[in-house]
């Protein structure tokens, strides 16, 4: 077998493909030079070796790296992981490249809540954090029970959740220009999806909450593989099917409504991050790992770029998002009309 | 012909509805106006304050309201009895997305500064990208929507990215983005009401051909039809439609897909009924859509592209899910 490598530790031992070992590596490597670039680069450009010394803790420029820049790239690197983990979640859950929770308005619902968190609520992380996951199951609920009589799979599935996404687009508009003028203004600077301004304190929670569903996510994968093969398989080979796929879309949600709560609906890296990662690992179905380590990438290149094309003018990040993943989306629809 | 005599007196009773509509959008306002007021705005002008607010504001928006509706409804209706498709619309399709983005780009190479220049550039953004999505797209139903909403979505993102870099050269063009009849009434619409209304009397003229079409194209031939000269003529009504209510008011979604499956309900299979509910039944919701959006606000008002949204989209959902509606 020249594709697999077997590693041994006394009694054990594990069969690990190569090629999809290789593109980790390689989209970890890729994530530590852009993250680099993003450090370096700001509203001043700082040289390399001064970003080495700042990280060191040495330097003029120690509050700019590391109290600025380094946790942007973190959480641009830690959420667009995030949205590649619910986007494969989902992607599987529907057996469609286009089930992802973006598409089918499942960002758009945190959106909502989140909303309303901010602008009826006290707005807590606690309550943001709560109130834009119950938007995100409602409106996974709402598209669920919508497409029960035409069946999950398909695109009648995608198209329905189209429709509540832009049902929720709108209600999300008419929330922001109801609020107070100073709120909508908080609000607007996120409805694109942006990670401008965000720090250390306002990430603590929502890291150790993505942590906690990757760990989650380890321990349901091999079983969401085993769906993979059709339910009567995964049945038969000892998989419950019920509470796998409840505890499945807990954890997509999750992951979607965290980022969301933060920094906005950013689009379109749900639905590209687990396909590119799966053309780089060469897995058969979508593999979590591929797909969190291509959204971090992503998003951390999405958000360079957002603040690089058009200086000093800093796009919201998810504009960027959109146009590479809607583009993405259509390459998509024209590959598949060519081999339909 | 009892069941013509019926639908004679529907149009009658949709048509008194939108008279109705008419003056509430005419009464309805920021500016509360006693109606003995609106009344002597056209009967005996004075020119006071509240005579002007009714005649240089609220007629021309209401006026604006009724012919985009009329537009939007018959492109609606023509796109979807041609494609045999219940989900086509102008707006999910991508087709005022097309019109809209080529303003903006337009705009910020300075080309959109005259209604003309407006017009123009709506058309050649809707035919490029009416292409484009049908080329992608035309396999089945629900991919040629999914393909609409994909590249609607590209083409607004950069729109915003446009708008946010030339944020001075956009600020005429705030409320027109997300799709509203507001802040239009001062601009020269003649140029763009005129074309909806030459091409609304053309999709009447077309609606015998189209008739025929319906029974298939091989059926339309034997009649004596030329198939391909009609299919030609429905998809250039369709783009001056949605490009000239794009022009004036904006992308606004969801209503060409609202409006021909309320009025297949009471039209029955005839088509030139079809399309005779179609132009009442257009500005009748996009003027209940508008009064919606001007009330939604304690101050200020709603896009009404937000309203037609969140009004229409259950349509789309419905139509999904009616079984065997649509192919997948």
């Amino acid at each position: 077998m020249t594709g697999h490598v077997v590693l041994r530790a006394g009694a054990y031992s594990i069969r690990v493909a190569r090629r999809p070992v290789a593109a980790a590596l390689a989209l970890v490597a890729a994530a530590l030079v852009v993250g680099f670039v993003a450090l370096c680069f700001g509203a001043s450009w700082s040289h390399p070796m001064e970003v080495l010394a700042a990280l060191a803790g040495r330097g003029d420029s120690v509050v700019v790296i590391r109290d600025w820049r380094l946790p942007r790239v973190a959480a641009a690197l830690v959420f667009g992981a995030a949205l590649g983990l619910a986007g494969a979640i989902f992607q599987n859950l529907t057996r469609n490249a286009l089930g992802s929770p973006d598409v089918i308005g499942l960002d758009a619902g945190s959106y909502t809540g989140a909303l309303v968190a901010i602008t009826v609520l006290s707005s807590t992380p606690a309550q943001l954090a709560v109130s834009s996951a119950a938007g995100g199951l409602a409106a996974a609920a709402a598209v669920y029970f919508l497409s029960l009589r035409s069946g999950l799979s398909g695109m009648r599935l995608i198209v329905i959740g189209i429709a509540v996404n832009a049902m929720l687009t709108a209600v999300n508009s008419w929330i922001v220009l109801r609020a107070e003028l100073e709120v909508a203004m908080a609000a607007t600077g996120w409805s694109a999806g942006s990670l401008n301004g965000v720090d250390w304190a306002e990430l603590a929670l929502p890291f150790g909450v993505v942590g906690a569903l990757a760990l989650l996510l380890v321990a349901l994968a091999p079983g969401m593989h085993q769906t993979g093969l059709g339910d009567d398989l995964a049945v038969a080979s000892g998989v419950r099917l019920n509470p796998l796929r409840l505890l499945l879309v807990l954890a997509g949600v999750g992951c979607t409504a965290t980022v969301t709560a933060v920094a906005g609906p950013i689009v379109f890296i749900a639905l590209a991050a687990p396909q590119i990662g799966r053309l780089l690992a060469g897995t058969a179905g979508v593999a979590l790992l591929p797909a969190a380590l291509t959204g971090g990438v992503l998003l951390l290149t999405a958000d360079l770029l957002a603040q690089v094309v058009f200086a000093p003018v800093a796009l919201p990040v998810g504009v960027v998002t959109t146009v590479i993943g809607g583009g993405y989306l259509i390459w998509l629809l024209v590959r598949r009309a060519g081999r339909a | 012909m009892r069941t013509d005599r019926r639908r004679a007196a529907i149009l009658l009773a949709a048509l008194a509805l939108l008279l109705v509509v008419a003056a509430a959008s005419v009464s309805v306002g920021a500016q509360a106006i006693p109606p003995a007021e609106i009344w002597h705005a056209f009967t005996a002008y004075a020119g006071t304050e509240e005579h002007v607010i009714v005649r240089g504001i609220r007629v021309p928006r209401t006026v604006l309201g009724i012919c985009v509706g009329a537009a939007l409804g018959t492109a609606g209706t023509l796109v979807q009895t041609l494609t045999r498709n219940p989900l086509a619309e102008p707006g999910i399709l991508g087709v005022t997305g097309g019109a809209g983005f080529a303003i903006i780009v337009g705009a910020a190479f300075g080309l959109a500064g005259s209604p003309a220049g407006q017009l123009g550039l709506a058309f050649v953004g809707a035919v490029l990208a009416s292409v484009a999505v049908y080329a992608v797209g035309s396999t089945s139903p629900l991919r040629l929507v999914l393909t609409g909403v994909a590249l609607s979505a590209v083409l607004a993102g950069i729109s915003l990215g446009v708008r946010l870099m030339l944020p001075d050269a956009f600020d005429r063009y705030r409320f027109w983005s997300v799709g509203a009849l507001a802040g239009h009434e001062q601009q020269p619409l003649t140029l763009a009401l005129a074309t909806i209304g030459v091409a609304l009397a053309c999709s009447v003229v077309i609606t015998r051909p189209l008739n025929a079409m319906v029974l298939g194209d091989d059926v339309a031939q034997a009649l004596g039809g030329n198939v391909t000269r009609t299919r030609l003529g429905v998809l250039v009504l369709v783009t001056l439609l949605a490009g000239a209510a794009t022009a004036a008011a904006g992308p606004i979604a969801f209503l060409g897909l609202m409006v021909p499956h309320l009025a297949r309900r009471l039209a029955g299979g005839s088509i030139p009924w079809l399309m005779a509910y179609t132009m009442v039944l257009g500005p009748i919701l996009l003027l209940v859509s508008d009064i919606v959006a001007r009330v939604l606000l304690p101050t200020g008002e709603v896009p009404v592209a937000v309203v037609t949204a969140f009004v229409g989209a259950p349509v789309l959902i419905w139509v999904v899910r009616r079984r065997g509606a649509v192919r997948s």
